[in-house]
């Protein structure tokens, strides 16, 4: 069990940042997720921690134990699971959760024991004997856990594990890794691209872009209170709205944000919460089930970002018609407004 | 778009007739300048015929009879089996660690491969007449370095020994080999998932543990093809032994191409000559079936 500290990380592929000074303090039993697109760094990140990457400069450490330098993976006391799984072809499911423990000298009858115990606990007992091409996508992901497992690591390193599974599957897993981690509470870094993901599975989220942190958080302090209007964008599905209203109240040039879900008919708040309205020309009604959501655009605001496209997401509880087309009293609670500098796309308070 | 498509199928189209049309040379090429030869020399071996003879007369298993009680035959047959064995052996040995030199980066990489790659595009005589010097029974430079260094107190007649001489046919054709089978492996590893390499990494397998226990094993399949090359290449090999030995001394290091071109050719016992070129010919099948079997096992047990 540890700790990882991270002081002024970089790790620079000739002119790329990948990874351009990270600060982090991740917490000794710790679910932290690492979030951000393609290109944000967080891999590189991860793989530094887990010593398949040397920083450019920067400290890492590891318990009480600093690891940037020369401190090989095997010594780190680390166990990463990769987005492929990284399932040894050749082996069968036993003697892939056997490797590290044989590679690091454990005896025979001991191994037996604590693959057996790996196995129960994510229940693959029955296909200790199959090969890797043998079993599903998600049985794979479970193995590539146990083999994890198995080590007694101090720190989970995780990279997309659930990237290649199906949708269905998908949900399940996360559950499950979560309950898991909560039982064995083992610090965990957790590498992901999807913000249900990352939303449902941390205490804290940390946003990544260009190599940079933009936000640490828990989950709420996130998708509640985003620092700037990368996080307000990249968190949420859909994202938050921004517009500049143009409103005299406001500094001049402020970007107002808001998310979809409180931006509804005006007909269905109470008369006690105070209110900011518009006129919100509909354009198109996507009926999706269990919400609806409905694209348009503020009209009469008068700024010039008024035609981009703003969208509602209404609760399947709303029956109200929203016909297309036509031209309709919204409005968002006060207390749910965010506003932002457009020009450097911080948080404003106000 | 004003190109109007034919509204009927055309020739291009008849991917049954293109196919046979496309198949036909290679396929007619095959029969006529492989096949025939080769059913040619199974019926030859169990024939009379001498070359400067018209005569073709049946002799059923004479042939084999003959060679079987024969210990230059029995020799030749072993010798082969020796320097196919242990040319490949070495061959996988070398083949291995060079691919995983290669497979760094450094300063001269790409001319280091085209070096690598020399032995194999030279012609083999060529090759073979560059090595009777190297083993040359007063020059050889083998000796006087060895010399030099003051490792050799006698001197080493490498092709007057039959023990020496077929160690450096051993030599001599697993350097043949080497870079074709260096390449093979090169691809080998380079399919292998860098995530595997890495989980092994990960898993703290240090770099004999990866070798032996995780990327050895996923080349198997490769290995087998090169090693299968390697098997094919080198007991069919004639121009080896025949420039460096010439079956020498005393017929000890005859293999049997060299033997079957001695007796059939040389000496104008077809028959003869047809009988041991196609001796070795259920064993190189049954070498071929098995590695290949080996090769599908473990894509099957392995392949993602």
């Amino acid at each position: 069990m540890a700790g990882i500290e991270i002081r002024s990380l970089r790790k620079y592929f000739g002119d790329l940042h990948a990874v351009d000074g990270v600060d982090l303090s991740i917490r000794d039993g710790e679910f932290l997720v690492l979030l951000g697109s393609s290109g944000s760094g967080k891999t590189t990140l991860l793989r530094m921690i887990a010593g398949l990457e040397r920083p450019t400069s920067g400290e890492i450490h590891i318990g009480d134990q600093r690891v940037d330098g020369d401190v090989p993976p095997r010594a780190r006391g680390i166990a990463m699971v990769f987005q492929s799984y990284a399932l040894y072809p050749h082996r069968t499911v036993f003697q892939n959760i056997a490797f590290p423990l044989e590679a690091s000298r454990t005896p025979r009858k001991q191994i037996e024991e604590k693959v057996r115990w790996a196995a129960e606990m994510f229940s693959i007992s029955r296909y200790l004997d199959r090969y890797p091409r043998q079993l599903s996508g998600g049985e794979r992901q479970r193995v590539a856990l146990c083999r994890a497992l198995v080590r007694d690591p101090k720190v989970f390193l995780l990279d997309e594990p659930l990237a290649n599974l199906d949708a269905k599957l998908r949900n399940t897993a996360r559950d499950d890794l979560k309950r898991f981690q909560r039982q064995i509470q083992t610090t965990t870094v957790y590498v992901t691209h999807d913000q249900v993901e990352a939303m449902g599975l941390g205490d804290r989220i940390v946003v990544m872009e260009h190599g940079k942190v933009r936000q640490i958080g828990t989950p709420q302090e996130v998708y509640e209170d985003p620092v700037d209007t990368f996080v307000a964008t990249f968190v949420g599905q859909p994202p938050m709205n921004l517009l500049d209203t143009g409103d005299p109240s406001l500094p001049p040039r402020t970007l107002t944000g808001f998310r979809p879900e409180h931006f509804l008919p005006k007909s269905v708040f109470g008369a006690a919460e105070e209110l900011r309205t518009f006129r919100f020309a509909v354009r198109r009604v996507e009926y999706l089930g269990s919400d609806r959501y409905v694209y348009g655009s503020v009209a009469g605001s008068g700024a010039p970002t008024s035609d981009a496209t703003i969208i509602a997401k209404l609760p399947a509880t709303i029956a109200l018609a929203i016909p297309e087309g036509e031209t309709h009293e919204f409005a968002v609670p006060r207390r749910a407004l965010r506003y932002f500098d457009p020009e450097t796309g911080l948080r404003r308070k106000g | 778009m004003t190109r109007v498509l034919p509204p009927r199928r055309t020739f291009a189209d008849r991917e049954d007739l293109l196919g046979a049309v496309m198949l036909g040379p290679a396929l007619a090429y095959v029969i006529l300048l492989v096949g025939v030869p080769f059913a040619f020399a199974i019926v030859l071996g169990f024939s009379n015929a001498t070359a400067g003879s018209l005569s073709f007369g049946w002799a059923g298993l004479d042939n084999y009879v003959a060679i079987l009680g024969d210990p230059i035959f029995l020799r030749a047959l072993r010798n082969s089996v020796v320097v196919t064995v242990g040319s490949q052996v070495l061959v996988v040995v070398l083949a291995t660690a060079a691919a995983q030199v290669f497979r760094a980066t450094f300063r001269g990489k790409r001319f280091a491969r085209f070096v690598l790659l020399l032995p194999w595009a030279v012609p083999v005589s060529l090759a073979a007449i560059a090595w009777t010097w190297i083993f040359d029974s007063t020059f050889s430079v083998i000796n006087w370095t060895l010399k030099a260094a003051g490792l050799l107190h006698g001197w080493l007649y490498w092709l007057g020994d039959p023990a020496l001489a077929l160690f450096a046919i051993i030599i001599v054709q697993a350097w043949r080999i080497f870079p074709f089978a260096t390449v093979i492996v090169l691809a080998g590893l380079s399919s292998i998932p860098q995530e595997i390499v890495e989980a092994a990494i990960v898993d703290g397998a240090g770099f004999w543990r990866r070798l032996f226990r995780v990327e050895l094993p996923l080349l198997l399949p490769v290995v087998a093809v090169a090693v299968l090359f390697g098997v094919v290449y080198t007991a069919t090999d004639l121009g080896v032994v025949y420039i460096l030995t010439g079956g020498g001394p005393a017929n000890t290091t005859h293999v049997l191409p060299t033997l079957a071109f001695q007796r059939g050719i040389l000496g104008a016992d077809l028959g003869q000559g047809a009988a041991i070129a196609v001796f070795l010919l259920p064993f190189l099948i049954v070498v071929a079936i098995g590695m290949l079997r080996l090769a599908h096992r473990t894509e099957v047990g392995g392949a993602r």
